[in-house]
């Protein structure tokens, strides 16, 4: 580990050298930003190159997960990358992966395609449970630059990740008639509940809105419900209500800067971390991830989309944004704040000058343009 | 597609007849046109006996031959319906074969049915059809909405069978028939065709709930099959939800089972400007329709003549569309169009200070 990081600062030294003849351009553009806030003071050891478990997955995957790796060998973060092929159609996670995670405790996954109506279980869904990825994030809010229909959204969606509708208990009663159950247990409602306010306190965040459709089923969402209520009590500086899903949708479109933090269960978290992603800009560019108590797993946000169809595969056109702000989320995780800020930085700098954007955002830039610019405009 | 579009936005009339339903024989009950037609009026909790009211009026100086019987909601728990509706109610809707519905606020909790639940679990109401289109005149974020909710209305998460297993672990089943999923598919593709649209989209979470959703999609394909006009897909909530949101005119009908269908189409309404302005029809098995407004009781406005009608009355004109006369809900329908464009007349709820009865009075003066 001492002559990989011996590695890295020779080339840092010798790439700075070269790197200080040619000005950066983009930096003009924001230079208030690059004044330095208050100095993190790290533990020695802190640098230490740490080991991240990588799964490019299907479709798109490969593309931003190789974008990711280029800005972060630019950057010379202290991160190196451990790759293991996982695709949709396998039948479970390999176990060397699933060794790998729990070894290095941090992944960073592209979409996993899962075959629709029968055969195989959802890969994303079994890495989850295995893992027990409790709560899945997603950080939905407007990049400055890109138009959108509405302003003024800062929206993080929790979701409870391992159990509700996503049980996967299903069978036949009689031929022609299917039942599914929905499972909701205190201890899972609970800690998804502690999680969300525990972010919102860690965050400065000043409201948690529970999501829920209690009127219909009682016992279900109900039990949601007062394990949420009782720990808003514990926490009696962030203010707390409840929203019923379908008049939380609706609220979405017309009047989506009243949200702040939502905390939900299992299928409505995927709806309304979707419908708040689409309203923001889009899913490609909304970062997020899965966190449990020793692992996390970071991800492009919202699910749809994360997988891409043929077409942009073929012209190599994926939108990166979404998963390398999901990295800066992952470096921030793993403490190293300062190329999480300048990742972050650049990103955003790119997006706010228009140029190179892809197809979803409203460009015709394709993937590695986009990559380039950020690199470009990294400081 | 898009000169179909330019077309219809040329006229309010054309928008009248495109959009709004028209049931065909089978599915409907025929009207004649000398004697009254009777229909149940449920004006409901809260704003309900007002906007109720409006209707009424609206109906009488267009001279529509509706007679109405009023049925309120009690307020004790009937044995024989589990609710607070009377056996009486639901006997005079099915008797009728046609009704209105105004809001009836559900309580929150444990006890007994919901009020809703029970018409449609009682009254066997399948389909819940909600029309979504862009009011011209009333501009919100989306513009050029033209979409049709389908929904299954009687299972799927909505069955209320909930069960406590042990202390802190509860269990809610979502059952999903192919009766029921046969059902609502051929309503929909027989809408699809009736009223002139070109694409019908499932919506489901087949990927996750494999075998549920997946035998809706197998219903719904097996009825695509004898349409093979209409184009057919299929598609995952969470990416439906995402394309609504980026860009509504991807869709044109939509048929899903209970719970996506419920959040679906509470998001096409905020698309389009809110509860407040949305028809919704419920039908069900031998012809019935119940129109009703979806928006809530709204008690804090409760007899302060501030409330928004035109959910009411639009609603109100599906059911007329139901009945085969025609001619008096076109006359209806494009004098609340022709008074939300003109914006003289808005109630407070669409920016404007009007009142129900002004708004009411003036919807009957573009008649």
């Amino acid at each position: 580990m001492a002559r990989r990081g011996l590695l890295l600062l020779r080339q840092f030294l010798r790439d700075s050298a070269a790197a200080s003849s040619s000005p950066l351009p983009l930096r003009a553009l924001a230079s208030a930003e690059s004044r330095r806030s208050v100095t993190y003071m790290p533990r020695p050891g802190d640098g230490a190159p740490r080991a991240v478990t990588l799964i490019p997955g299907d479709g798109i995957g490969p593309l931003v997960t190789g974008a990711v790796r280029q800005v972060m060998e630019a950057m010379h973060a202290p991160v190196y990358f451990e790759t293991y092929e996982v695709h949709g159609a396998m039948d479970t996670v390999p176990s060397e992966v699933i060794e790998s995670i729990r070894k290095n405790k941090v992944c960073l996954k592209g979409g996993l395609a899962t075959p629709v109506g029968g055969g195989v279980s959802s890969l994303n869904v079994q890495l989850r449970k295995e893992l027990d990825l409790y709560a899945s994030l997603v950080n939905c809010f407007n990049l400055p630059g890109l138009p959108t229909r509405h302003q003024n959204v800062d929206i993080v969606v929790i979701r409870e990740n391992t159990e509700g509708e996503y049980s996967g208990l299903e069978h036949e009663v009689v031929p022609g008639v299917v039942e599914s159950l929905k499972v909701m247990t205190k201890f899972c409602s609970e800690r998804i509940a502690k999680y969300a306010f525990e972010y919102a306190y860690l965050n400065n965040r000043k409201k948690v809105t529970a999501v829920h459709k209690a009127n219909i089923m009682k016992l279900a969402d109900g039990l949601f419900l007062e394990s949420c209520r009782e720990v808003a009590t514990k926490y009696p500086v962030i203010k707390y209500d409840e929203i019923i899903v379908d008049n939380c949708c609706m609220q979405l479109v017309s009047k989506p800067e009243q949200f702040d933090v939502m905390v939900t269960p299992n299928l409505y978290g995927n709806l309304v971390a979707n419908t708040a992603a689409g309203i923001a800009g889009g899913t490609g560019v909304m970062p997020g991830g899965n966190a449990g108590q020793d692992h996390a797993v970071f991800e492009q946000g919202a699910s749809a989309g994360n997988v891409g169809n043929q077409k942009i595969v073929e012209l190599k056109k994926a939108n990166p944004v979404a998963l390398l702000l999901s990295s800066a989320m992952m470096l921030r995780h793993l403490q190293f704040p300062s190329f999480a800020d300048r990742l972050e930085t650049a990103v955003k700098r790119v997006i706010l000058e228009g140029k190179y954007r892809t197809k979803d955002l409203g460009g015709v830039s394709t993937t590695q343009e986009v990559v380039d610019a950020v690199i470009a405009a990294l400081d | 597609m898009a000169v179909r579009r330019l077309l219809q936005r040329s006229s309010i009339n054309q928008i009248s007849s495109r959009v709004l339903p028209s049931f065909s024989h089978s599915f409907s009950s025929a009207a004649s046109p000398s004697e009254p037609i009777r229909a149940t009026l449920f004006p409901g909790d809260g704003i309900g006996p007002e906007i109720a009211e409006s209707v009424k009026q609206v109906f009488n100086a267009a001279g529509v031959p509706i007679e109405w019987e009023e049925h309120f909601v009690g307020d004790k728990v009937d044995p024989r319906t589990e609710s607070f509706l009377t056996w009486e109610s639901l006997e005079s809707v099915r008797r009728n074969g046609v009704g209105l519905k105004g809001p009836m606020a559900t309580p929150i909790g444990k006890g007994h049915r919901s009020l809703n639940l029970t018409l449609r679990k009682e009254l066997g109401l399948y389909a819940n059809v909600r029309p979504c289109y862009s009011l011209p005149g009333y501009k919100t974020r989306y513009d050029g909405v033209d979409l049709v909710t389908i929904r299954e209305n009687t299972e799927g998460e909505y069955s209320g069978l909930e069960h406590q297993v042990v202390r802190g672990v509860v269990e809610s089943l979502k059952i999903i028939t192919r009766q029921a999923s046969l059902r609502v598919a051929k309503y929909a593709f027989h809408y699809a065709k009736t009223n002139g649209r070109q694409r019908v989209s499932a919506i489901h979470k087949a990927n996750i709930m494999r075998k549920t959703d997946g035998l809706f999609l197998k219903c719904c394909r097996e009825v695509a099959e004898k349409y093979p006009e209409i184009t057919y897909e299929e598609v995952i909530i969470d990416n439906c939800c995402m394309m609504l949101v980026k860009n509504p005119a991807l869709f044109d009908v939509l048929v899903m089972p209970n719970l996506y269908g419920d959040i679906i189409s509470d998001l096409c309404a905020g698309l389009i400007g809110g509860l407040g302005l949305t028809p919704s029809c419920n039908i069900g098995e031998g012809g019935i329709a119940l129109a009703e407004a979806v928006h809530g009781s709204a008690p804090d406005i409760a007899g302060k003549n501030l409330a928004n009608p035109t959910a009411l009355l639009l609603s109100s004109v599906m059911m007329l569309r139901h009945l085969k006369l025609s001619d008096k809900a076109d006359q209806i329908h494009n004098a609340i169009l022709s008074t939300i464009a003109e914006g003289k007349y808005r109630t407070v709820d669409l920016g404007g200070s009007s009142s129900t009865t002004d708004f009411t009075k003036a919807v009957c003066d573009h008649l």
